[in-house]
C-alpha cells in the first residue's frame, strides 16, 4: 500500500527537530533508518501529517566510550556491528545483532529507531534491558535519562513523550559473560522468543548476579534479576531450574505465531540454553 | 529548513547509475515508485512495499537498502544503483551470468533485488561460505527457484570474480 499524505521535512539539527516537535507533537513521527516506521506508513499503521527525517540530523551518530558506551541515536546496526570497540565492550550485542532483521535491513535500520519503536520481539530493546542501560531523550525543555526498566512500557509504547526526541543509547560495561539465543520461524523474521543473559560468577566459579532477559514473550522486553538463584556454579540443572522458574513468572502474549503456554516453553528451554552459553564462555 | 507539502510535488535530484536525474516526487511516495514511474527505470521490482520481501533492493549511496521503505524525496542529492547498472548492453556483468548458467531465475520477479544485494555482499565478502550467502538471502523472497540455484549462482560468480581479481 501506499502511505497517506505526509507533510516532510529534513531536518538538519537537534533544535529544528525538537522545535518541529514542539509544533506538531503527537502529529508528528521521527523518521530514523525506516525500517519499522516505513512498513507503518505505507500500511497506513501510522497516518502521521509530519514526516520528520533524522537522515541527515548532525549530532546523533558516532560511539564514545567513558564509563558506559553511548551510541548515537542513529547509528545504523551495521556500523555498530563493524564497530570493534563497541562489540568487545558489549559482547551481548555482539551476539544478539545477527539475528536482528536481515542483511539489507541492517543496513539502513538504526539503534536509536529499533529502541524507539519498542516491538516487544525486537532485540535492541532487549539487550539494553538486560544490560540495565538508559536511553537518553531531549526535549526544548533538556534533556533527561530513562532506565530501560522504565522505558519500555507496552507494544510499540515508551515512556518518550510526543515532545521528545532519542538522542543516545547508553550501554553499561558488565563484567561477566554473556548469551543470546533466539527463536524464529525464519532467519531474520520477528523473534517467536529470545532469551538474554548476562552472569556474574565469584572466585569459586559459583553464580553472583546478573540478569535474564526475555524478548517477545510479554508485551515488552522483560528482565529478571540472577541473585536470588546465587551460590552454586551454573550446570545444566541450576540453568534448566532457573529458566524454569522465570519462564513459571512470565505472562504470555497469545496471538496468531504462537500460544500463552508455547511461548512460556519456550522462555524456558531458550533462557536455558542462553544461561549455559554464557556459563560455558565463562568456564572457558 | 524546509518544509515539503504533502500535497504538492516537489523536485527530487539524484544520481542513477552514474546518471544525472530529476523527477518530481509527493512526499509520501516511495523511491521504488520514484525509479519506476518518474524515473522509467523498471528492473527495480515492488512486491510487498514493506520491507520484507526484498525485491526492491537497491544500492543507495553503496549501501543495499530497500527502496519501497525509504520515499524519493529523502533521496534527494543521493547517488543510486539499480539493476539497470550490471550488464554492459547485451553483455551479462559476471554475477548475471552466473545466475543465467545455474538456472538461478524463473519469473525472475525476485532476481534484481537479489542481484543488488549480492553485488553489495561480495563487494563485502569476496569469498563467502554457503552459510553467508544463504544468511544474506534470508532477506529475499524467491518463490520460484527454491533457492538452490541462487546460491550456486553466488558462489560461482565469488569464484569467478577471485579468478578475476587474481588475473
Ligand atoms: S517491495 Fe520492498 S521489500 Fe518488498
Ligand atoms: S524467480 Fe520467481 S520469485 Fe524468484
Amino acid at each position: 500500500m501506499k502511505p497517506v499524505a505526509f507533510d516532510y521535512v529534513r531536518a538538519s539539527s537537534i533544535e529544528e527537530v525538537l522545535d518541529l516537535l514542539l509544533e506538531a507533537g503527537d502529529d508528528a513521527v521521527l523518521l530514523a533508518g525506516g525500517m519499522s516506521l516505513g512498513p507503518m506508513l505505507n500500511l497506513r499503521a501510522a497516518t502521521p501529517s509530519l514526516v520528520i527525517d533524522l537522515n541527515r540530523t548532525a549530532g546523533l551518530g558516532g560511539i564514545t566510550a567513558n564509563g558506559a558506551v553511548t551510541t548515537g541515536a542513529m547509528l545504523r546496526q551495521t556500523q555498530a556491528m563493524r564497530d570493534d570497540l563497541l562489540m568487545t565492550v558489549v559482547p551481548l550485542l555482539a551476539k544478539a545483532m545477527p539475528s536482528i532483521g536481515h542483511y539489507q535491513t541492517r543496513s539502513r535500520g538504526t539503534l536509536g529507531g529499533s529502541i524507539a519503536h519498542a516491538d516487544p520481539s525486537a532485540e535492541l530493546p532487549l539487550c539494553l534491558l538486560t544490560l540495565g542501560g538508559e536511553v537518553e531523550l531531549q526535549s526544548k525543555d533538556g534533556s533527561r535519562r530513562v532506565a530501560a526498566d522504565d522505558f519500555f512500557e507496552g507494544v510499540l509504547t515508551t515512556a518518550r513523550q510526543p515532545t521528545e526526541m532519542i538522542t543516545a543509547i547508553h550501554w553499561p560495561r558488565r563484567s561477566g559473560s554473556f548469551g543470546f539465543v533466539e527463536e524464529a520461524q525464519r532467519h531474520g523474521d520477528f523473534a517467536l522468543t529470545a532469551a538474554a543473559v548476562w552472569i556474574e560468577l565469584d572466585a569459586t566459579g559459583s553464580l553472583a548476579g546478573g540478569r535474564l532477559g526475555l524478548g517477545g514473550v510479554e508485551d515488552r522486553p522483560v528482565a529478571f534479576d540472577l541473585k536470588e538463584f546465587a551460590g552454586a556454579p551454573v550446570d545444566e540443572n541450576l540453568a534448566t531450574q532457573v529458566a524454569r522458574d522465570i519462564a513459571g513468572r512470565t505472562d504470555p502474549m497469545d496471538d496468531h505465531v504462537a500460544d500463552a503456554a508455547y511461548r512460556r516453553q519456550l522462555a524456558g528451554v531458550l533462557g536455558k540454553r542462553a544461561l549455559m552459553e554464557a556459563a560455558g564462555e565463562a568456564g572457558s | 529548513m524546509t518544509r515539503l507539502s504533502g500535497n504538492s510535488k516537489h523536485s527530487v535530484r539524484m544520481t542513477v547509475n552514474g546518471r544525472a536525474h530529476e523527477g518530481y516526487a509527493e512526499p509520501r511516495m516511495l523511491l521504488a515508485d520514484f525509479l519506476r514511474h518518474e524515473l522509467g527505470l523498471y528492473g527495480t521490482h515492488v512486491g510487498c512495499e514493506h520491507g520484507v520481501c526484498g525485491a526492491c533492493t537497491v544500492l543507495i549511496d553503496g549501501v543495499p537498502s530497500r527502496s519501497c521503505t525509504q520515499y524519493a524525496v529523502q533521496a534527494d542529492g543521493a547517488s543510486i544503483e539499480t539493476v539497470e547498472s550490471l550488464a554492459d548492453g547485451d553483455t551479462l556483468n559476471a554475477l548475471q551470468a552466473a545466475f543465467r548458467n545455474n538456472h538461478a531465475l524463473q519469473c525472475g520477479f525476485c532476481t534484481a533485488g537479489i542481484l543488488m544485494s549480492a553485488t553489495a555482499f561480495l563487494e563485502e565478502t569476496p569469498a563467502p561460505t554457503e552459510l553467508q550467502v544463504r544468511e544474506m538471502l534470508s532477506g529475499h523472497i524467491c518463490r520460484c527457484t527454491g533457492y538452490d540455484g541462487i546460491v550456486r549462482a553466488i558462489l560461482e560468480a565469488a569464484g569467478v570474480q577471485a579468478e578475476g581479481k587474481a588475473a
